[in-house]
């Protein structure tokens, strides 16, 4: 029963999603103010059955309801109830059910925080949110319904994939989703400014907080995703450019972008049709991102074969969204005029130069991740694009990003000159110059030409954050009171641009000085790796609520002293008897050691990979410091302060 | 006129450079290519020598040696119609089993086995973390799972 009332909320919020997507845009377009206020009241309900619907089908999960298709694929009755409650969104139907859900978060947000909003506006972003979501529900009840029974019943579930038995992963999609689907609403913020032909401060004011949160989740997320493919798939990488990664970090690129632009719109009243271009780019990548990965698409050309409409739905609605918008911004853009000028030299140009360069790297990463595709659909036969490559043109693309990035902050919006900045930064450049010295020969030991560049270029954005704020709270005896009129966005650019500074330097170290060896190991053995001992003390056999496993105890020595015990394991689940590594990390923040079990040989002894990663944390640092940077930015006082008078009378005057 | 005619420079530097850029990520792309074989196309010699590529297929039963002292493994891989060496050293993924489609990637060898720097495993689940759902891409984009005799790679 309980799964009837979910599949039933499920058809009833795709009912209130049209009416939330069409009787708001028939009123805007007719100025009727009642059809306009349909929206909001439309909206909530709609949330409130997806929450129904979303209850339905964990409750099914808790109560361990084998009659339902996708609980018995999915689940088991020996599953912790934490991955019980996780595995609700562990594979398609569900993380679609996730998806839909918190596009309806997003819009109830959207239609609370909108009061100030002329309601023509308004009305205009909750009916595309709207209309997006009647393509994504559309989608879920025709191919993809979680709700399906299994007559007869099973007697017992097929398991959760043990890889997404890990905590990381009971964050990690909802995290990726409130990012992907956060891009959203920028998206419906730019189809209602071209809709009604006008893009002004007020409005970037309002688009920006936005776009900034679903970054600040995408950031998240993607970053949760590296960290746990770190230490769960047992050999120590943290990013592959696997096409599921690249489906999430395209929309990240353009989001970055994006936020730039929406700055340079709002400060400047320019870049407007660029900013519009941007937020459905981001959007539509994001599309592309979840369906590819989740039709199966990029996973296994064999998803269209098997389940052909799922894939034409894919297409379909990819065809509409971008297609449309495109059609869109092509007949409107016109009327948004750019009012703003600027010279060769100032901030526009280096925020130009900014959203070039992401998108260049966007734009590679897509052609690298969706040539394969296209090869294959050919039927031309088959290949993958090796990593190489992505590394290559990325570094190639993100060291000129990096370089402006020290200096954008500190040109002037409109117009700037060489004589104004050089004496202004010359003391910070000579002083990242030293200190990059010191780091590299101190640090590192010898260091090639393009380590130093990186960590040049990395100490160069720092070093310019803390100048910047230095010059900001000078000439003032009480710096704390200086400190305080500082806006808060401005910390948080700092903020985000020292996590990027400190991003690099992780990636840098790990990718040249990591030491790693793979080596058989019997209980008692030794191996000598980055001046550290690893000796082989023990193996045990251990037994979880749905595993039993091999567990060794690798102690670690540096001389003579013990540095650390790990106890790596390898696990066997009984339902799908598939293996699964589970490393020993001995984390710190200048290093990592990282020990996993790889196979049995027949004599009793193990393959053991054996991992010294300097700075890996760092990674996750930079990119934790970026997504704070973002917090901190949308908290700005500035974005919840109501349109002023002045704001309304510009608005007319564009 | 004058500004018309810078524009006019401008669009064409700018033209040429993405022209310029294109080109030469097209053609990294071109050398990044690992192009996928099965043991039929290994044995025809279709493949180029030194070329990096991805051969895929069922490993066979019973052919699995590990060599006792050393991490050096040997395996058979077989399309159904032909079978082909591969000879490896590392761990093997913790899907690699006997009767299992995987992908080992590296070079030919004069003798005429693989020499692979890496092997992958398919995964039977369809929400895939990154490393293995490459692994499962790559197997599916060979076309040789779970049916090899009808996929036939031209």
């Amino acid at each position: 029963m309980i799964p009837e009332i979910g599949n039933f909320a499920l058809i009833t919020a795709l009912c209130l999603a049209l009416i939330q997507g069409i009787v708001p845009l028939i009123g805007a377009a007719r100025y009727n103010t009642g059809l306009m206020a349909v929206a909001a009241p439309a909206a909530r309900l709609q949330f409130l059955c997806l929450s129904v619907s979303f209850i339905c089908l964990t409750w099914a999960f808790i109560a361990k309801d084998f009659s339902v298709l996708y609980v018995a694929n999915n689940s088991n009755s020996l599953l912790p109830l934490q991955y019980r409650i996780s595995a609700v969104w562990g594979s398609h139907e569900g993380s679609l059910l996730l998806w839909a859900l918190i596009l309806g978060g997003w819009t109830i947000a959207v239609s609370f925080f909108s009061k100030s909003l002329p309601i023509n506006l308004s009305s205009r972003v909750l009916a595309v949110l709207g209309l997006v979501s009647v393509g994504f529900l559309l989608f879920l009840l025709t191919t993809s319904n979680p709700f399906i029974r299994l007559l007869p019943a099973a007697a017992e579930g097929n398991d959760l994939n043990p890889l997404l038995q890990d905590p990381g992963l009971i964050l990690h999609p909802p995290m990726l989703y409130m990012g992907y689907v956060g891009l959203a609403v920028p998206f419906a913020f730019a189809i209602a400014a071209l809709l009604q032909g006008r893009v002004d401060a007020t409005w970037s004011r309002w688009s920006r907080p936005w776009t900034l949160v679903a970054w600040v989740f995408l950031t998240l997320g993607i970053s949760l995703g590296s960290w746990w493919a770190y230490y769960e798939l047992g050999w120590g990488g943290w990013w592959f450019w696997d096409p599921v990664e690249n489906a999430s970090f395209m929309p990240w690129l353009v989001a970055t972008a994006l936020l730039h632009s929406l700055a340079v719109t709002e400060q400047r009243n320019t870049f407007k049709s660029w900013t519009l271009l941007l937020s459905i780019l981001g959007f539509s990548l994001s599309l592309l991102g979840t369906f590819l990965v989740r039709s199966g698409v990029l996973v296994s050309v064999h998803a269209f074969a098997t389940d052909p409409t799922r894939g034409v739905f894919i297409l379909a609605f990819l065809a509409v969204v971008i297609g449309g918008a495109l059609t869109l911004f092509a007949w409107r853009a016109g009327d948004i005029i750019s009012l703003g000028k600027f010279s060769a030299l100032s901030r526009e140009t280096l925020l130009l130069g900014n959203n070039v360069l992401l998108l260049t790297a966007c734009a590679t990463i897509l052609i690298g991740t969706i040539y394969p595709i296209i090869y294959t659909a050919l039927g031309a036969g088959s290949l993958s694009i090796g990593a190489p490559f992505f590394n290559f043109w990325f570094v190639l693309i993100m060291l000129p990003l990096v370089l402006l990035l020290g200096f954008g902050p500190f040109t002037h919006w409109r117009k700037d000159t060489v004589s104004r900045l050089g004496p202004k930064l010359i003391k910070t450049i000579l002083f990242s110059a030293l200190l990059t010295l010191a780091f590299v020969l101190f640090a590192f030991g010898p260091a090639s030409f393009a380590v130093t560049l990186s960590i040049g270029l990395a100490v160069w954005v720092i070093a310019s954050s803390f100048t910047l704020l230095k010059n900001r709270t000078q000439n003032d005896k009480n710096v704390l009171q200086r400190l305080r009129g500082v806006p808060l966005a401005f910390f948080g650019m700092l903020t985000a641009h020292i996590g990027v500074g400190i991003f690099i330097i992780g990636v840098t170290a790990v990718s040249v000085y990591e030491e790693s060896e793979t080596v058989r190991l019997a209980v008692g053995e030794s191996y000598t790796l980055a001046k550290k001992r690893f000796q082989l003390t023990k193996l045990e056999t251990v037994r979880g609520p749905n595993y039993k496993g091999q567990r060794a105890t690798i102690d670690i020595y540096d001389g003579e002293r013990l540095v650390s015990s790990q106890y790596p394991e390898k696990r066997f689940y009984h339902s799908s008897s598939q293996p699964m590594t589970e490393a020993g990390i001995d984390a710190g923040l200048f290093r990592d050691i990282y020990v996993s079990l790889g196979e049995a040989l027949p004599d009793g002894a193990w393959a053991v990979r054996l991992n010294y990663k300097p700075y890996v944390r760092w990674i996750w640092l930079g990119t934790l410091l970026m997504a704070l940077g973002g917090l901190l930015s949308a908290l700005d006082r500035r974005y919840r302060k109501k349109p002023s008078p002045a704001d309304t009378l510009q608005k007319g005057a564009v | 006129m004058k500004p018309r005619k810078q524009r006019m420079i401008l669009v064409a530097v700018i033209f040429s450079g993405v022209i310029l850029a294109s080109s030469l990520v097209l053609l990294s792309l071109s050398e990044n290519m690992m192009y996928f074989y099965s043991p039929t196309q290994v044995k025809k010699g279709e493949v180029p020598p030194e070329a990096v590529i991805r051969v895929g297929g069922l490993v066979v039963e019973g052919s699995v040696e590990r060599d006792s002292n050393s991490l050096d493994v040997q395996f058979k891989l077989t399309d159904t119609v032909e079978i082909v060496s591969v000879a490896y050293r590392g761990i093997l993924p913790d899907l690699f089993r006997e009767g299992q489609g995987i992908v080992a990637i590296g070079k030919l060898n004069n003798d005429g086995a693989i020499r692979a720097d890496t092997v992958l495993a398919k995964h039977d689940e369809n929400y895939m973390p990154p490393e293995v759902a490459d692994a499962l891409k790559t197997a599916a984009e060979g076309g040789a799972f779970p049916m090899p005799e009808t996929h036939n790679v031209n």
